[in-house]
């Protein structure tokens, strides 16, 4: 058989997001500067990367490498909640639709058809837009427009595990509704959401950097990873240092994810 | 297979009418008086009643959606509260623009993400395999605008003379193209990878790897032709996105296509743009989801027969 070494995709998804919930959690003893005020001399004027300041200042002259270990937190908190709000909408309809069945699905996931339909990023921008930016605004937004492939999901294995002998034998047995999901579907049902899981998180956190980017994020003077490549792009050519840190910071966080969602799931089908 | 034209076509009927409430739903939640918003804060009631006596805002809610979906359906989107144009004149003027940017980022994606998923699968569990991979997840999780600009960036510094936004000929397209395609062609080749190995572990390829055929020839002749399918699934639906407009490339490279349109229309709270995008684009993926459906159907006729049956 094939011999499993001990760096899987899974392992080193789990060790990079390790590292960022840690950066994100000690923040403020592994920032060098406050993010907020001013410390290089440079005033109004971008500042290379030096031995003082590795990933150099920004136009008011604020540690960009500050900047970005404070931006872990809010970027971290907004995706893994937004995440949270997408599951539990797209969870809730999926185990509905796959254990009621009949018209109930029949509903739920013509309404899943009709929102996958529609522009993810430019109808999180609307409502975003409409609603006014902030936290709670970004976190509805963006759990109303990715909870469709979740729901599909979970809708296929509740499926499959309703008509498995288990559950059959406890229905037999005159367990209500109630207690056949909670007990019996959900435990089983819960491996690929976790998985599921990891990969919404990469979603969500590039859509937020996305809205963040577009100027509909979280609102200054919270360091955004977005936002700050926002802010740096009319300093392309004169200061490319301010829009490649956050971008790679970004990069960072969704690739982990990814490699933490995709090991999983590649495990699973083995 | 008529029956199964049928329902399908019924089906993507109903899901635009779905399409249409949200849109007409968020319209709603807009705290804005739209009448306010077309002729300004300090218009006088008189124009402001007039106005809403044009736009119908005195009528019933359902009468109003009544009103919007006719329209709709002749083509008429409404007019745009800043630039004062139809909106679906506005949407046509930008459709050459994103067209053309859709086209080439499509045929980019395509030819790299089959060519990824390709040999990953003909190295199916070797280091290659494991490298593509990691490359491949790697390209789907690049920020779409942080590439962009990156890729200014990297253009601004070594080149003298290449465009850095806008659009006017063919090197313009070159940099928003790379934009767009890097994160499809990533997720393409995933898709092809696991279908390709779905199809090698089929009687037919075992068959025609038994008659001593060369691998090339069992990937491309036998394991391919089946493998495509799920991917013109994908494809379908990423064209539709595409042909809705890129919002962030666009914003990235100042592209004049729907994208952008749709962004700024965003941001000015320009209500029947917005409500005209999102219903252009769910109409692409509609009607685009129909035409895949029917290639499939055509392509694979084991699913025309299991419909039908």
């Amino acid at each position: 058989m094939k011999r499993r070494s001990i760096i899987t995709l899974e392992s080193v998804g789990a060790a990079m997001v390790a590292v960022l919930v840690i950066v994100a959690i000690f923040a403020p003893w592994l920032a060098p500067h406050d993010p907020t005020i001013v410390v290089a001399p440079t005033f109004g004027d971008p500042g290379a990367p030096s031995l003082a300041f590795p990933m150099g200042t920004d136009e008011l002259g604020r540690d960009v490498l500050s900047r970005i270990i404070f931006g872990a937190r809010i970027s971290l908190t907004v995706g893994v909640a937004a995440m949270i709000v997408t599951m539990t909408i797209g969870v809730a309809i999926g185990l509905a639709a796959g254990f009621f069945g009949g018209a109930v699905d029949f509903l739920l996931m013509r309404f899943t058809d009709v929102m996958l339909s529609l522009p993810a990023l430019l109808l999180a921008m609307a409502l975003v837009a409409v609603l006014g930016p902030s936290l709670l605004t970004i976190l509805i937004s963006l759990g109303l427009v990715s909870w469709t492939q979740i729901a599909r999901v979970v809708r296929a294995e509740t499926l499959t595990m309703s008509s498995r002998d288990f559950v059959v034998g406890a229905m037999a047995l005159g367990a209500p509704p109630r207690r056949l999901i909670a007990h019996h579907i959900f435990p089983n049902v819960l491996p690929i959401i976790v998985v599921m899981a990891a990969l919404g998180t990469s979603g969500t956190l590039l859509l937020d950097a996305a809205l963040s980017f577009l100027g509909l994020g979280v609102p200054p003077p919270t360091p955004s990873w977005g936002r700050m490549i926002e802010e740096a792009t009319i300093y392309f050519r004169t200061a490319p240092w301010l829009a490649t840190f956050p971008g790679l910071a970004i990069f960072y966080a969704v690739l982990s994810f990814n490699l933490l969602g995709y090991g999983f799931l590649r495990r699973r089908s083995q | 297979m008529l029956t199964y034209l049928v329902r399908r076509i019924v089906f993507g009927a109903a899901v635009l009418v779905g399409t249409s409430l949200i849109t007409f739903l968020i319209a709603f939640v807009v705290p804005a008086d739209p009448a306010i918003a077309m002729a300004g804060a300090k218009a006088d009631p008189q124009t402001l009643a007039s106005i809403r006596l044009e736009l119908g805002l005195d009528q019933p809610l359902y009468v109003q959606y009544a009103r919007y979906v006719d329209r709709a359906v002749r083509g008429d989107l409404g007019r745009s509260y800043i630039r004062r144009e139809n909106v679906t004149r506005l949407i046509a003027d930008r459709l050459p623009a994103t067209a053309i940017l859709a086209a080439s980022a499509m045929a980019l994606s395509l030819v790299l993400g089959v060519a990824m998923g390709a040999i990953a699968a003909a190295y199916r569990g070797r280091a290659a395999d494991n490298l593509l991979l990691v490359i491949s997840l790697a390209m789907v999780s690049l920020p779409v605008f942080w590439l962009g600009t990156m890729l200014l960036i990297a253009a601004a510094a070594t080149l003298r003379s290449f465009p850095l936004g806008g659009y006017s000929g063919a090197t313009s397209l070159v940099l928003p193209t790379i934009t767009l395609a890097l994160g499809s062609a990533g997720y393409y080749s995933r898709v092809l990878h696991t279908s390709l190995c779905d199809a090698f572990d089929q009687d037919y390829v075992r068959t025609a790897r038994g008659k001593g055929l060369s691998p090339a020839r069992v990937m491309l002749r036998h394991a391919m032709a089946n493998a495509l399918l799920p991917l013109v699934t994908v494809a379908g639906l990423d064209l539709a996105g595409l042909l809705s407009g890129a919002v962030l490339t666009e914003t990235v490279f100042n592209w004049p296509g729907i994208g952008r349109l749709a962004a700024e229309a965003v941001f000015n709270l320009d209500i029947p743009v917005i409500m005209g995008t999102v219903l252009f684009s769910a109409f692409l993926i509609v009607v685009i989801n129909l035409l895949v459906d029917l290639l499939y159907a055509y392509l694979d006729p084991r699913i025309r027969l299991a419909e039908s049956a």
